[in-house]
Parts: structure tokens; sequence; C-alpha cells
């Protein structure tokens, strides 16, 4: 078995860290770098969960190995209320009532902040595309596509 | 779950790549993508020893028209076929099949060379290249050869590369102004195999079909063509009783197995339903590119 020195940008900070070959990007997140926003859902590149940006696309951490991130740029949940503010995503969240146990909410919130860099005025339609590798089992996910919708509204505004 | 120990090598070509492999023989596997092998990892289905990532040879990812064909690069992903307005104009089976593969995070990192190289009758790829007639270019120590899409599946997870080769390229013949094609997938939900799906490839003269290539997916243990059903409409017009005889041809000539998606019985069926509804999409598709 190998293990590897891996250097990357975690959240706009360098992050130097020694890991095995085998270790998944997701554990890496949680345990190495105790960052518990991320979740695991199902282990099994179904639930999406886990879903963080790497290099500026939404993945499934699950599924990518920590030592394939070197070099790379990661971006997780915790990045986004960064001073303590919260997200217009975050906010949407909060003001729609988009989470019930709010185990999905981070994944969801990741994928939809790549969905919305890609496209700024999504239709409903694109809307549950661009979420539909996250599982959520309580909302019926209504109240989700309502969340990302304010947000985009919100996201206008402010430009 | 955590995968097996293994060796991990990021080689920084090809030729460093297929070194690697020969070095280490059947021990090692190569990782694109990983969206199949990470999780055949985890649930420790694969415990390869080496695993040789190729991610870090960047000249693979391309997706181009060259010398008559579409080639696209063993790094190519998903999401870039998605997004290209050439393989939404003029290659719509491939383009219907890119949107379904898995879902939107899967398709962000999963590679089209290793939906076709992981050889899963339940991939969405294999049945599209069988109807393009596409070709994969494979390079080893001996050099690099091609290999028809017809002789590359062998087996269950099983394809045609010999040890040591890598699949760096596949090659889509540039379709004609007549043809037109289709991929319908009949799956439960998003991110799930399919249940059925038929992908098609016809040329046609007003009504009459000229020439046409169908590949099913995931009602066989090898990816199939429906060649009984293709024999069926090559010189005939497209009339609800000809698709109706060819989708009973390819239900019959397929071999699902009963599981939690339906029974066997169920598969064939919506197998014919399936195949009619998408020959008639490539057919319109046809008539559509000629006017």
């Amino acid at each position: 078995m190998s293990r590897h020195q891996i250097s990357l940008t975690v959240n706009g900070e360098k992050v130097t860290r020694e890991v095995e070959a085998r270790t998944l990007l997701v554990h890496f997140i949680r345990e190495h770098l105790e960052l518990t926003g991320t979740h695991i859902g199902c282990d099994t590149t179904s639930c999406g969960a886990c879903t963080v940006m790497l290099d500026g696309r939404p993945i499934k951490s699950c599924t990518v190995f920590a030592v394939q991130a070197d070099q790379g740029n990661l971006e997780t949940i915790e990045a986004l209320a960064a001073g303590g503010k919260l997200h217009p995503l975050q906010e949407g969240f909060w003001e729609k009532h988009g989470l019930q146990c709010g185990y999905c909410t981070p994944g969801m919130i990741m994928s939809a902040k790549s969905l919305l860099a890609r496209k700024p005025r999504p239709t409903e339609a694109e809307i549950r595309e661009g979420i539909s590798g996250n599982i959520c089992r309580c909302t019926g996910y209504n109240k989700i596509v309502e969340a990302i919708q304010y947000a985009a509204d919100k996201l206008q505004e402010a430009r | 779950m955590i995968p097996a120990q293994f060796d991990y090598h990021a080689p920084k070509s090809l030729d460093e790549a297929i070194a690697l492999l020969t070095q280490h023989g059947g021990s090692a596997k190569v990782l694109a993508g990983g969206q199949s092998l990470i999780p055949a990892m985890r649930f420790r289905l694969a415990t390869p020893e080496v695993l040789v990532d190729i991610n870090g040879i960047r000249q693979l990812e391309y997706v181009r028209e060259q010398g008559g064909y579409l080639a696209i690069g063993a790094l190519a992903r998903e999401t870039a076929l998605e997004e290209s307005e050439l393989i939404a104009r003029r290659y719509p089976l491939l383009f219907d099949t890119a949107k379904v593969v898995a879902d939107p995070l899967v398709r962000q990192r999963a590679t089209v060379g290793g939906n076709l190289a992981h050889a899963d009758p339940a991939n969405d790829h294999p049945a599209t290249m069988l109807a393009y007639a596409a070709q994969v270019v494979a390079r080893g120590p001996k050099g690099e050869r091609t290999i028809g899409i017809d002789d590359f599946f062998t087996g269950l997870f099983e394809n045609a590369l010999a040890p040591g080769e890598i699949l760096t390229e596949i090659r889509v013949p540039i379709p004609r102004a007549t043809s037109g094609g289709a991929y319908i997938k009949l799956e439960r939900k998003v991110g799930d195999y399919a249940t059925t799906g038929v992908a098609v490839q016809l040329e046609a003269s007003g009504e009459v079909c000229t020439a046409i290539r169908i590949g099913l997916t995931n009602v066989s243990p090898t990816p199939m063509r429906a060649l009984e059903a293709e024999q069926r409409l090559i010189g005939q017009p497209l009339t609800e009783a000809n698709l109706e005889a060819a989708g009973q041809l390819a239900a019959t000539a397929c071999d699902p197995s009963s599981d939690l998606r339906g029974s066997a019985d169920y598969k064939r069926d919506v197998t014919r339903v399936v195949l009619k509804r998408a020959v008639i999409l490539a057919h319109a598709r046809a008539k559509g590119a000629k006017s």
C-alpha cells in the first residue's frame, strides 16, 4: 500500500497532509480536516450528501480518492457562510423551509451552487434536473426547488 | 466503507501508464473517472493491488471531429458531451445517451471511455456505440491498434483489451445528412441502471429505412445488437406493422434476467415497446435533418 503527501487548497487555505492511497476524499474532509459539514449518506454513490466542489466541478466526494485531489482546489459547505453571513442559498433554505432533517442539505446546496454558476436564471425543470443527483427523503423536493429559486433571484438582485 | 489497500500511481504520460500496467500485469487497474471502479472497490468487489490513475494525462481529454469521425479521448467526461453544441447538433444519439448516464454529479467525473471499458451491459454507451458502429483505439506495449465495437465486448465485464493496453480513444463515424439517431432509456428513477434501453442509428430515404443498427442496454449478459430487428427493417418502410415485427424480434433475441427492476418477460416486452419508440424518434430526426 502506498502513502502520499498531498497539498491542496481547501476553502481558500493551503493544506498539506499525508494520506493512504485508499483514503476517500470524503473521509479526508471529515476525519483529517474535521470539516464535518460534508455528510456521508449512502456510501454507494447514490445520494449526493457528500457533494463538494473540486476544481470547480461538483462531485461526490465518496467516489474520489483524496490522493486525486493533490494540487487541487477544494470547496466544501463550510466556505459558504464565510464571515458568519449566510450565503443566499443558505438563506433560501431557511426562508423557504428547504429542509427538515437537514442531512442532505450540504450536498443539495453545493449542487445548487454549481447549477447557479452555470445557469443564473434556471427554470424549475433545470433546477430539478440540477439536483437530481441528490436525494432528499423528507421534503418531497418542492421546498428545495423554491429555496434555490429564492437564491437565484437574490443573486440576480445583487448584480 | 473503505477499499482494500493498494498502491497508487499517477503517470503523466501514456507511455508511463502502459509501462506501469505492463509491469504489474493483472494486479493493476486503470483509474479514469472511477465512478464504477471506486464503488466496486468500496464493496470489495474489486481489489486491485495497483491503481494507475490516468487523470493526469490531460492530452486524453478531448472531443473533436477529425478525419471523418468524432474522436472522444479516454478522459472526456460525460458532462463535456452534454455541454457540447457539436454533439447536440450532429450526434443526437450520443447526446441522448450522455444526458441519462447515472446522475449529473456522477457525469462530472465519469468518462465515456470508462463506460465502455467496464463492459457492463447495464451501462448506456455500449448500446450507443454498437448502434454507431464505433471503433475503439487501444495502445499497449506493442503499439496502437483499432478494435471494431462489434468485437470489443467479449463477456460480462470483459473486453478485448490485451494486458497492458489502455483504451485511448473512441471513434464515431460522422453521420450522413440522411441519418438520425436516438437513445431511449427506461429507468425507475434518475441514477438507476436501465430497465431496458434502446440505441438506434439509421438512414432513411423518405419512409424507407436504408440502413440501421440497434443496440440494447441491460437485457443480456454482454452488450448486444438487435440483429434480427435490424434485418427486418432494412429496405422496408417504417410502418407500424414493420416496427412491431422488429420489436418482437428484439424481445425474443434479448436475454434479460428477472430482478428488482422487473421480470424477464416484462423486460422483453418493454424492450419491444422502447425499440419502436426509438426507431420512430430516430426516423423523425433523419427527416428533420434533410429539411
